[in-house]
């Protein structure tokens, strides 16, 4: 890790104006990706802004329609929350999913979801119940957010602050996890809500994507038969030394059947 | 960039000047020379530097120690001492629970946080809760045991 400086703002407009006079800064959250890429020096910022000294970052709110997550909420605290247990228990039991319990202690919402890793697992619960992402300038649709292997519509230097989730009528989370790691080999967040099924792929392809073949066939019919006919393109799908693509691209339907069988 | 860091470690307040890219268990081992906690591989996936903050285990190679500015850090040396033990230092000595002993600290950092805040333990539990700290020696099982062991001393 080369050396930088490091800030600690106290509110959300110090932390921009440090990025934006700063000569080349990132923000750090849990610091579980970034610490590691900063180490395999694939990441050499001048300045480092730690964004836990803002207050009202981090917290768990369902007072409203939707269920609200603050981007800097670890992923333990959602996967403990009796608040989500009961309102989205599959994005509760998604969290508990990911890595282990010291990475769970550590890892945020708001880091893993800007991160926009292939194989992470938010982005699909993210997508699949059709959130709302609140930054410190506008408000993105799950839907236009994430644009590509760890992109996303975020602008240099833009802060996300909250996630709202709409509560569905019914949602499963099923992944088939890297033995090591937990990252999402492929992993299936399917959502039914009152305006059809909604069916979102993480681990899969170079960023997470909905299935909309199948969502088309489970809203004529919601069943595992439903998909028998469905095939992914494995041309679109990542190999490594994990799986291969179209290995993945069977694996998406297989694990869309046990989340259906869970709902 | 030089910065100075404040936290309290094992009960002590500590005020350290350090660059600012150093991590919490650099801090540890090279400034407060509490090597108990280790470092197997530096990227986040063995667990033997785990350290408690704020009562909860987290991995001291992935953190940077400003980040740990008014924490409270607890490492196996706050655990207890040789005269002393800590009953999960006891079960894993009881149970066999370590052979090389590399990854023991960690284990036992990472079991204690695990006993205090699961209400009630079984193997599975166990085994899940431990899944980011690697074992190269024993093959788990005695681990396991004295987990299991150690939950019920601490436990009454
Ligand atoms: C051993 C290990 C196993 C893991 N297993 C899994 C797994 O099974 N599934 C999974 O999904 N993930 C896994 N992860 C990743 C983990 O969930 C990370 O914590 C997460 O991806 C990033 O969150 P963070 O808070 O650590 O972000 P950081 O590392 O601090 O930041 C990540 C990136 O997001 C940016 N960022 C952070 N917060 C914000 C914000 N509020 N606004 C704008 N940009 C921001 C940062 O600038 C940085 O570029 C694993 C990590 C490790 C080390
Ligand atoms: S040294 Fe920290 S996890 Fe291996
Ligand atoms: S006792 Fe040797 S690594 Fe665990």
């Amino acid at each position: 890790m080369y050396d930088f400086n490091y800030h600690k703002p106290s509110s959300i407009d110090e932390a921009i104006q440090l990025f934006t006079d700063l000569e080349d800064a990132v923000y750090l959250a849990g610091g579980h990706t970034l610490l590691p890429s900063l180490k395999l020096r694939l990441a050499a910022p001048t300045d480092v802004i730690d964004l836990a000294g803002i207050p009202g970052l981090n917290g768990i709110d369902y007072s409203g329609d939707d269920l609200k997550v603050g981007a800097l909420t670890p992923h333990d605290d959602v996967s403990t929350s009796p608040v989500v247990q009961s309102v989205i228990p599959a994005l509760a039991s998604l969290a508990g999913g990911i890595g282990d319990a010291q990475v769970r202690n550590r890892g945020t919402i708001g880091g893993s979801v800007a991160n926009s890793d292939p194989a992470a697992d938010y982005p699909a619960a993210v997508l699949g119940l059709g959130a709302q992402l609140v930054t410190n300038q506008r408000t993105l649709n799950a839907d236009e957010f994430f644009t590509g292997m760890f992109e996303t519509a975020l602008e240099e230097g833009e802060l996300l602050k909250e996630i709202r989730f709409p509560k569905p009528e019914a949602a499963a989370y099923v992944k088939y996890p890297n033995p090591a790691s937990r990252y999402a080999t492929v992993g299936v967040f399917m959502t039914k809500t009152s305006e059809g099924v909604r069916v979102a792929i993480t681990g899969a392809a170079p960023s997470v994507f909905r299935a909309t073949d199948m969502e088309a066939a489970l809203n004529a019919d919601f069943s595992e038969a439903a998909l028998d006919g469905i095939s992914l393109d494995a041309d679109m799908m990542n190999e490594d030394l994990h799986a291969s693509a179209e290995y993945r691209a069977h694996l998406c339907v297989v694990m869309a059947k046990r989340a259906i069988s869970q709902i | 960039m030089s910065i100075s860091v404040s936290m309290n470690v094992n009960g002590k307040a500590v005020t350290q000047a350090c660059p600012a890219n150093t991590t919490l268990v650099d801090l540890l081992r090279e400034k407060l020379q509490l090597t108990g906690t280790h470092v197997g591989c530096d990227t986040s996936q063995c667990g033997a530097c785990t350290v408690h903050m704020n009562g909860r285990a987290i991995k001291a190679c992935t953190i940077l120690a400003a980040q740990c500015e008014g924490a409270e850090i607890t490492t196996i040396e706050g655990l207890g001492d040789a005269d002393n033990l800590h009953p999960m230092q006891e079960a894993f000595r009881e149970c066999h629970g370590l052979q090389c002993g590399f990854c023991t600290p960690g284990m036992i950092m990472s079991a204690v946080d695990l006993v205090n805040r699961e209400a009630s333990l079984d193997e599975t539990i166990i085994r899940e809760g431990l899944e980011g700290n690697i074992c190269r020696c024993t093959g788990y099982h005695n681990i396991v045991r004295a987990v299991e062991t150690a939950a019920r001393k601490m436990r009454n």
